[in-house]
């Protein structure tokens, strides 16, 4: 199950002076839901262009299903939704996907089943132009899956959508790849990826940064512990932590400290007589490491490239 | 390693080759059918066509006041409205209003793409960059050769009313003659659809595509005739020009030239019938070439 699906080495597209994408070396395996995270213009669009064939790299290479991007025997296999759905306005949803299915050369059954699958059967016939942007998004996600492609690239695939709709996507994510399908997938949602993703990159200014899995990149957990005076609280956690393993942040005293020895930190507390208002185990959030992560790479410019 | 245990994958088909071509074709034609935008353009210049090659020298010969009221009512009027004078009618309003009309076709199919993000969608369903652009254009060909088959069909109906109404005897034309003149209206309009093709590629922008190009073939061609005539060698120029080739085309096939009181505008005699067929067969695959090869490079956004 460690074959890979999507290489790339040193991956660079630059627009004149500009540098969108900065030596990208990512790997995509198959069966998994990979998140590519990042902030609006670090890159990511870029990225998932070049390996959809649609933007040709300055330097780098990269192997989507064993072929180079954009070569028929990669692009046949994978399905895209990229930066927003293309389509044709005057044409009703289910026209617009029989047109792909053609170009595709799979049969219109397979129309109605993707349609039904994004929940979009009932405004099928309806014109593309008049669709909601979560309908135009749902419909760009219909025409990423017809012909059951191995790899699925979707970018930004919850953009405009409710909720509730934002739910059923990633649902939907979630069942593809438990079908087998690889899903390439980038937000900025840390939540989301955090929910779905097997494996994350992220990339900041066009470098990618980290990539690891959701457990990895969000390290060990921690406890945070509220408890009245401040400094007997803190002489306690300290001895059971460790002295560098507790930090005073908010008003809470967060330790690095194993979830399970929670009742022996709580015995501590009460051995030093503080008053406890709250212990608990605090997981850090994807977002909490993206932070910490891009503290050094945000406001230092734009991306230019440093002369 | 685990099977996927789905549906057919998209190598479904050979994304390579003549099927991945005839797929691109398929779903091209079909959206293309779907259109509202060629059915008006279609319907447009069959309905310029009728009026000015059939309805107005009819009024004008019924009326006896000549053609558009400049020349004699003579039977050289009716003689031109008969069937067996569909093949040197037929190319007439071709070289600037028909052509025109191809243009705006071929640049809004080319370039809206640009616009509504269709291009991108269609060059990730598997058919490689070449094939699928292909497909677009030999699709945009079907639609060219049956607007110009609805014509003929129509010029077929007027005139054959016009001469049951006239009581005149229907003479049929020559079939040689006829294929001479429905393929060199095809080589005219097919070669303009490409113009449009390729300028609606390179400005990425339907509006400004059919806006350059109707600029051109309308303006710019007929100021540098004018100006030919002027200065003398820039004529090595305008004689070789598209609209020259298009209009000599029609001009050689029977059509009264522009200059003759009341020929049509854009038909020209500057170049023999070979010559201007050979001329736009060039054009028409230098401009789909290049349209194709500015295609294969393009970043998509």
């Amino acid at each position: 199950m460690t074959e890979t699906i999507v290489v790339t080495d040193r991956l660079t597209k630059k627009y004149g002076d500009q540098i969108a994408v900065d030596e990208v070396s990512l790997t995509v395996r198959r069966g998994e839901v990979y998140g590519f995270l990042g902030p609006n213009g670090a890159g990511k669009t870029t990225t998932l262009r070049m390996l959809l064939g649609l933007v040709r790299p300055t330097r780098g290479t990269a192997k989507v299903l064993g072929a180079r991007p954009g070569h028929p025997a990669a692009v046949a296999r994978t399905g895209a939704l990229v930066e927003g759905p293309g389509f044709f306005p005057y044409l009703s949803g289910r026209d617009n996907l029989r047109v792909m299915a053609r170009y595709q050369g799979v049969s219109e059954a397979a129309v109605d089943a993707a349609l039904e699958r994004v929940e979009l059967a009932g405004r099928g016939r309806d014109a593309f132009r008049s669709y909601s942007l979560g309908m135009k998004q749902r419909l760009g996600v219909a025409s990423a899956l017809l012909g059951d492609p191995e790899l699925l690239v979707l970018d930004e695939p919850t953009n405009g959508l409710d909720p509730a709709g934002m739910a059923d996507m990633r649902r939907l994510i979630v069942e593809l790849a438990q079908q087998g399908q690889t899903v390439l997938l980038s937000s900025h949602l840390l939540g989301e990826v955090q929910e779905i993703c097997d494996r994350v990159g992220v990339i900041v200014h066009g470098r990618l940064i980290a990539e690891s899995t959701v457990a990895e990149l969000r390290g060990a957990s921690t406890v945070l512990a509220r408890a009245e005076p401040i400094d007997g609280t803190l002489a306690a956690a300290m001895r059971v932590a460790g002295d560098d393993a507790v930090r005073l942040q908010d008003g809470g005293v967060h330790l690095d400290l194993d979830a399970r020895r929670v009742p022996e930190l709580a015995r501590e507390l009460v051995t030093a007589g503080v008053d406890i208002h709250e212990i608990r185990a605090s997981e850090r959030s994807l977002e909490d490491v993206f932070f910490e992560m891009t503290a050094g790479e945000r406001g230092d410019g734009n991306g230019k490239e440093q002369p | 390693m685990t099977t996927m245990e789905q549906g057919p994958m998209r190598t479904a088909i050979e994304p390579t080759g003549f099927r991945a071509l005839g797929a691109s074709v398929r779903g091209e034609l079909l959206r293309l059918r779907k259109w509202p935008t060629v059915w008006v353009l279609g319907g447009v210049w069959l309905a310029l066509n009728l009026t000015f090659a059939y309805v107005f020298n009819y009024i004008a010969y019924a009326t006896g006041s000549g053609n558009f009221g400049t020349g004699p009512a003579t039977e050289g009027l009716l003689a031109d409205l008969m069937p067996d004078a569909i093949p040197r009618i037929y190319t007439g309003g071709l070289p600037m209003f028909g052509g025109a009309i191809m243009m705006i076709l071929g640049a809004l199919a080319a370039g809206s793409g640009f616009g509504w993000g269709t291009w991108k969608t269609v060059l990730t369903q598997g058919p490689g960059r070449l094939v699928a652009f292909a497909g677009t254009l030999a699709a945009l060909g079907v639609v060219v050769v049956t607007i110009l088959v609805a014509q003929l069909a129509l010029d077929f109906g007027a005139s054959v009313l016009i001469g049951t109404v006239e009581s005149q005897t229907l003479g049929w034309p020559d079939v040689g003659e006829l294929a001479k003149s429905v393929g060199g209206g095809l080589l005219i309009s097919a070669m303009w659809a490409a113009a449009g093709v390729l300028i609606g590629v390179l400005t990425r922008s339907p509006a400004l595509a059919v806006g350059l190009g109707l600029v051109w073939s309308l303006v710019v061609e007929n100021l540098l005739r004018g100006v030919a005539n002027l200065i003398s060698e820039l004529e090595y120029v305008t004689n070789v020009l598209p609209g020259t080739a298009a209009g000599s085309m029609a001009g050689a096939l029977g059509a009264t030239a522009e200059g003759e009181g009341d020929g049509a505008p854009g038909v020209l005699t500057v170049l023999s019938g070979a010559s201007s067929a050979a001329l736009l067969a060039a054009y028409l695959v230098v401009f789909a070439v290049a349209a194709a090869a500015a295609m294969r490079r393009r970043d998509l956004a």
